[in-house]
C-alpha cells in the first residue's frame, strides 16, 4: 500500500495538483474487497464439493459400492440394513418425468404464443404472471397437492394410494412450467426475423414455420430450458416429501408411494442424528448421487446456452 | 523536442482494437492555448488518437497502445503516470451530451471535485458561476441549478458537460464531435464558446464537419486510415491542400 | 400465372386457430390452478386465522396453537439472511461489471455463479449442517440459519444486481473517467447511485425467497416444537415454513387447518416484501431526473 502511495504522489499531477486522492492504497483495498465477495461463491462451490466428498468418503468405508449399486432396496434406518440406491433414484425420476411431461407442452405451447402471437402488451402481462408460479413456496405447493389434488386423482383413479408419485409430479410440472416458458420465449425470440420471412416467402404458413423454421432454429435454447427444468425438478424436496410419501419401492408405478432421494435427505434429517454414524453419512452420500445428477443437468444448460449465444441467437 | 509553443507532442502513436491497427504511427505537435481540428472519414482512427492523449484508449479491455505522447514535458505513458491524475489536466467532452441524470445542474458542473474528494463547500458557489459563465450557460440557468441537469435542451446539456470539465480546471480540452447529435443554432453557440475558451486552454476538436473546422481551429489535422496525412494551419490547409488526398476529402470526393 | 391455385388458405387458418386456443390453454391452465390454489389454502385457513393464532405458540391442541415463534424466526431469518447475502451480493456483482472485464477468473466466477443458482436447495442444507452447525460451532442457531439462507441466495442477488448495474449508460462511465475520478469513485458517485434502485429491488426479491425455504432449514436443525421468540443470533429458531411442514406431518384434521392458516400467513408476508420493493423501485423511479 505504501508503494501504491508513492507512486500516486510522483504522479502527473503533482506540480499543479494538492493532496491528489488518487488510485492510491485505497483504491486497491476496494478492489479486493470486492474481489473477496465474488470469491466467496467459488469457496461455496468448493465448500459443497469438500463436504459431499469428505462424508461420501466416511460412508464408502462402511457400505461397499456395490451395496449401493447393486441391490434394489434401501433400508438403512432399519436393523437388516440395505443400501441400494435405486429405489430413491427410480423415486426422483418418476416424479421429475411427470412433471417435465407436464412442464415441456405446456411451457413450449405457452412460449411459441408469447414469442410467435402475442402482441408486445399481452407478452408484458402473461410473462410475469406465470412467473408468479415459481415465486410460490415449495412447502405450499406439498399441501395443495396433498389436501386438494391426490383426492381429485383418488375420485377418478381408486388405485391412487394417500401418498403417490403422480400428484406431485403433476404439481411440480405446473410449478417449473414458466421456467421452460420464459427461457423458451427468450431463445424463440431471438431468432431472425429473415429467417421467418424467408419461410413466408416460399409460401409456408404461419405454423409450419414456426415447426420447421422457428423452433428448430432455437432449439439449443428450448433444450436448455428443459434442462434447466429437470435439474429444478430433481433436485425439488419439499413437494415431494410432502405428498410423495416415504417409501423407498422401486417402482415406477405412478399411483403408489415412493421416496425421492431428496424426501429421504429429509426424513432423516428430520430426526436427531449424530455425526460420525452411517445414518448421518447416508444422507451425505445421497446428496452426493442428488449433486450430481443436477450437476450434469446444468452444465449440459450452460453448454446449451452459450452455443445458442455463439451462433447469435 | 518539447517546447512551449507546443503543448502536446505525439510520436509514433500506434493503437489497436484486438488485431485491428487504428492508428498506424501517428506524429504530431499540438500548439498550447489554439484550437486544432481534426477532420477525417469516419474510422480514419480521429476519435481514438485523442482517446489516446488522456488514456481513454486504454479502457477497452481489447485496446492496446504503442509510441509515446508528451504533455508538456512529460511522457503520459510513463510507468509512474496515473492516467487518473492525467485526465484531471486533460479533460474531455464527448459525442453525446451525457449530464449524470441524478445531479443537478449545480451538482453536474461540481461532479469532478465532488467525486474527486477535493471540492471546498466555499468555493462552490464560485466554481459553479464562474465554469457555467465560461460555458456561456451561466444566463440560462442560473435561477433553477437545483433542477436536474437532464431538463436541459441538447444544446444546453452539452455546455453544461463543458462546464463540467472546466470545474476540474483542465489545460488541455478534448472534444470528440461535441456537436453532432446539436442542431445548428446550438452548435453556433458550442462554436462561439471555443474562440473564447482557447485563450486559457489547449483545445483539441475531432468532427466530421469541414466548415466547422474552418470556424473554429487555428490549425487543422486530416486523418485518413489511421495515418496523419495532413497537418496545417487551417486556412492553407482547405486552399491550398498539399496533399492530393486532402483535397480530395475536402472537395467532398469521398468521405 | 398461379390462377388455379387457391389462395384462400381456410386449411391453414383453421389449424392455426385450433393451436391459438391450445396455446391460451396451456397459459390459462396453470395461470387458474395458481387462482384455485389460493382459493383452496384460504378456504381451508381462514376457520383458524385469528389474532390468537398469531401470537400463540405451538401446542398439541390444534386449536390452540399457535405461530408466533415460527413467525418471529422468520423475519429474523430474513433480516440477517439479507445483511449477509445483499451487500456482499452487490459487492461481488460490482467487481464482476466494474472491475472483472473479460478476464479469466471473472470468467470462472460467472459460470461458478450460474451453475451455483441451480444446486438444489437441499444441497445448501448439507453444506450448512455440516459447515455453519458443527465445523464452525455455530449450533442450530438462527445465524447457522442465516447464513446457509445467505450462501443459497447469494447467487440470484448477484446477478440480479448485475442486470441493474448494465442499465447504467457506458458514456456516463466515460465522462466520470474523463473528469479523473479513479475507477472506484466513479463506482461511488456515479454508477451506484443510477443503479441503486434496480439493485435493491431484485436484491429483495431474492432474498425474500429464503422465505419459503424449507428444506435448509430442516437440515440446520430448525426446532418445530418451540415455546419462545429468537432472542440473538446464537438462539435456537423455528420458522413459518417449517411449523407448516410439522402441521402437514399431523393425522389430526385440526391440524391441517393450521397447516392452511400458516401458508396464508405465509403468502401474504411473502407478498408485502415483494410489495415494499415494488414500491421503493417506483418511489425512486419518480424521484430519478
Amino acid at each position: 500500500m505504501l508503494d501504491a502511495t508513492a507512486s500516486a504522489l510522483r504522479t502527473v499531477g503533482t506540480e499543479s495538483e494538492p493532496a491528489p486522492r488518487a488510485a492510491g492504497g485505497g483504491e486497491k483495498l476496494i478492489e479486493t474487497l470486492l474481489l473477496l465477495c465474488a470469491v466467496l461463491s467459488i469457496i461455496t462451490t468448493i465448500g459443497v464439493l469438500a463436504v459431499l466428498l469428505f462424508e461420501t468418503v466416511s460412508f464408502f468405508t462402511k457400505v461397499s459400492f456395490s451395496q449401493f449399486f447393486a441391490d434394489a432396496k434401501w433400508t438403512p434406518l432399519f436393523a437388516n440394513k440395505h443400501f441400494g440406491i435405486w429405489p430413491l433414484v427410480s423415486g426422483t425420476l418418476l416424479t421429475s418425468v411427470i412433471a417435465i411431461s407436464v412442464a415441456l407442452p405446456l411451457g413450449l405451447m405457452a412460449a411459441i404464443y408469447l414469442s410467435e402471437f402475442a402482441g408486445p402488451r399481452t407478452r408484458a402481462f402473461v410473462k410475469p404472471t406465470l412467473e408468479l408460479l415459481a415465486g410460490v413456496p415449495t412447502i405450499v405447493y406439498g399441501y395443495f397437492a396433498l389436501v386438494f389434488l391426490t383426492p381429485i386423482l383418488q375420485a377418478f383413479m381408486p388405485q391412487v394410494e394417500a401418498f403417490n408419485a403422480l400428484s406431485p409430479g403433476l404439481i411440480m410440472g405446473i410449478m417449473i412450467m414458466p421456467m421452460i416458458s420464459s427461457l423458451s420465449e427468450d431463445a424463440l425470440h431471438a431468432v431472425p426475423n429473415e429467417l421467418r420471412e424467408g419461410a413466408y416467402g416460399l409460401g409456408a404458413s404461419k405454423l409450419s414455420t414456426i415447426f420447421r423454421v422457428v423452433v428448430p432454429a432455437a432449439k439449443s435454447g428450448v433444450v436448455a430450458a428443459v434442462t434447466l427444468a429437470v435439474s429444478r425438478a430433481i433436485g425439488e424436496t419439499m413437494i415431494v416429501t410432502i405428498a410423495g410419501g416415504a417409501q423407498p419401492n422401486f417402482t415406477f408405478d405412478p399411483r403408489g408411494a415412493v421416496e425421492t432421494m431428496t424426501a429421504f435427505i429429509i426424513s432423516v434429517s428430520k430426526g436427531d442424528t449424530p455425526t460420525g454414524t452411517i445414518e448421518y453419512q447416508t444422507i451425505f452420500a445421497v446428496g452426493s448421487m442428488l449433486f450430481l445428477m443436477t450437476f450434469t443437468m446444468n452444465f449440459i444448460t450452460q453448454r446449451l446456452l452459450r452455443s445458442s449465444r455463439g451462433k447469435g441467437l | 523536442m518539447a517546447d512551449s509553443a507546443h503543448k502536446i507532442h505525439a510520436r509514433q502513436v500506434k493503437a489497436w482494437f484486438a488485431d485491428k491497427q487504428i492508428l498506424q504511427g501517428v506524429d504530431m505537435a499540438i500548439p498550447k492555448n489554439q484550437v486544432t481540428a481534426i477532420i477525417g472519414p469516419s474510422g480514419c482512427g480521429k476519435s481514438t488518437f485523442i482517446r489516446c492523449i488522456n488514456r481513454m484508449h486504454e479502457l477497452v479491455d481489447v485496446a492496446r497502445f504503442e509510441g509515446e505522447i508528451l504533455l508538456d514535458e512529460q511522457d503520459v505513458y510513463g510507468s509512474d503516470v496515473d492516467p487518473v491524475l492525467l485526465r484531471r489536466r486533460v479533460g474531455m467532452v464527448f459525442q453525446k451530451p451525457n449530464p449524470f441524470p441524478t445531479m443537478s445542474i449545480r451538482d453536474n458542473v461540481l461532479a469532478g471535485l465532488k467525486m474527486t474528494g477535493r471540492l471546498k463547500k466555499s468555493e462552490a458557489d464560485a466554481i459553479v458561476e464562474r465554469s457555467l459563465g465560461k460555458a456561456a450557460l451561466w444566463g440560462e440557468v442560473k435561477d433553477r441549478l437545483k433542477e436536474p441537469g437532464g431538463g436541459l435542451s441538447g444544446g444546453q446539456q452539452q455546455r453544461l458537460c463543458i462546464a463540467r470539465s472546466l470545474a476540474v480546471d483542465p489545460e488541455v480540452l478534448l472534444m470528440d464531435e461535441p456537436c453532432s447529435a446539436l442542431d445548428p443554432i446550438a452548435t453556433a453557440r458550442i462554436e462561439d464558446l471555443l474562440s473564447d475558451l482557447r485563450q486559457n486552454y489547449t483545445i483539441v476538436i475531432v468532427t466530421h464537419n469541414m466548415q466547422q473546422a474552418t470556424r473554429v481551429s487555428d490549425k487543422t489535422a486530416f486523418f485518413l486510415h489511421g495515418e496523419l496525412i495532413e497537418f496545417g494551419e487551417t486556412d492553407s490547409l482547405f486552399t491550398h491542400p498539399a496533399d492530393s488526398r486532402t483535397e480530395d476529402y475536402i472537395t467532398g470526393k469521398f468521405g | 400465372m398461379g390462377q388455379s391455385v387457391d389462395i384462400c388458405g381456410c386449411r391453414s387458418k383453421l389449424g392455426e386457430r385450433l393451436f391459438h386456443v391450445g396455446c391460451w390453454l396451456a397459459i390459462l391452465l396453470p395461470l387458474s390452478m395458481l387462482i384455485v390454489l389460493v382459493a383452496d389454502v384460504a378456504i381451508d385457513g381462514i376457520g383458524r386465522l385469528d389474532w390468537g393464532f398469531i401470537k400463540g405458540y405451538p401446542s398439541r391442541r390444534a386449536h390452540r396453537a399457535g405461530i408466533w415463534p415460527a413467525f418471529c424466526g422468520t423475519l429474523w431469518l430474513v433480516g440477517l439472511t439479507g445483511l449477509l447475502a445483499i451487500p456482499i451480493g452487490i459487492g461481488g456483482a460490482v467487481y464482476l461489471e466494474e472491475y472483472g472485464g473479460n478476464s479469466r477468473l471473472a470468467g470462472f466466477i460467472e459460470l461458478n455463479i450460474a451453475n451455483l443458482a441451480g444446486v438444489p436447495s437441499v444441497i445448501y442444507g448439507l453444506l450448512g449442517l455440516e459447515f455453519f452447525v458443527r465445523v464452525a460451532g455455530l449450533g442450530s442457531s438462527v445465524l447457522a440459519g442465516a447464513c446457509t439462507l445467505a450462501l443459497l441466495v447469494l447467487p440470484i442477488v448477484i446477478i440480479s444486481s448485475r442486470e441493474a448495474l448494465r442499465t447504467v449508460p457506458h458514456g456516463l462511465r466515460e465522462a466520470a473517467l474523463g473528469l479523473g475520478c479513479t475507477p472506484w469513485q466513479m463506482i461511488r458517485k456515479v454508477v451506484l447511485p443510477m443503479a441503486l434502485p434496480g439493485i435493491l429491488t431484485g436484491a429483495i426479491l431474492s432474498v425474500s425467497r429464503a422465505i419459503g425455504e424449507t428444506a435448509p432449514l430442516i437440515l440446520v436443525g430448525a426446532v418445530v416444537f418451540i415455546t419462545f421468540t429468537p432472542e440473538g443470533v446464537d438462539s435456537q429458531f423455528t420458522a413459518l415454513p417449517i411449523q407448516i411442514f410439522n402441521w402437514v406431518s399431523m393425522p389430526q384434521k385440526g391440524f391441517m387447518e393450521n397447516a392452511a392458516a400458516g401458508i396464508v400467513v405465509l403468502l401474504l408476508t411473502l407478498l408485502s416484501i415483494n410489495l415494499v420493493a415494488i414500491l421503493l423501485r417506483n418511489h425512486f423511479q419518480r424521484r430519478r431526473y
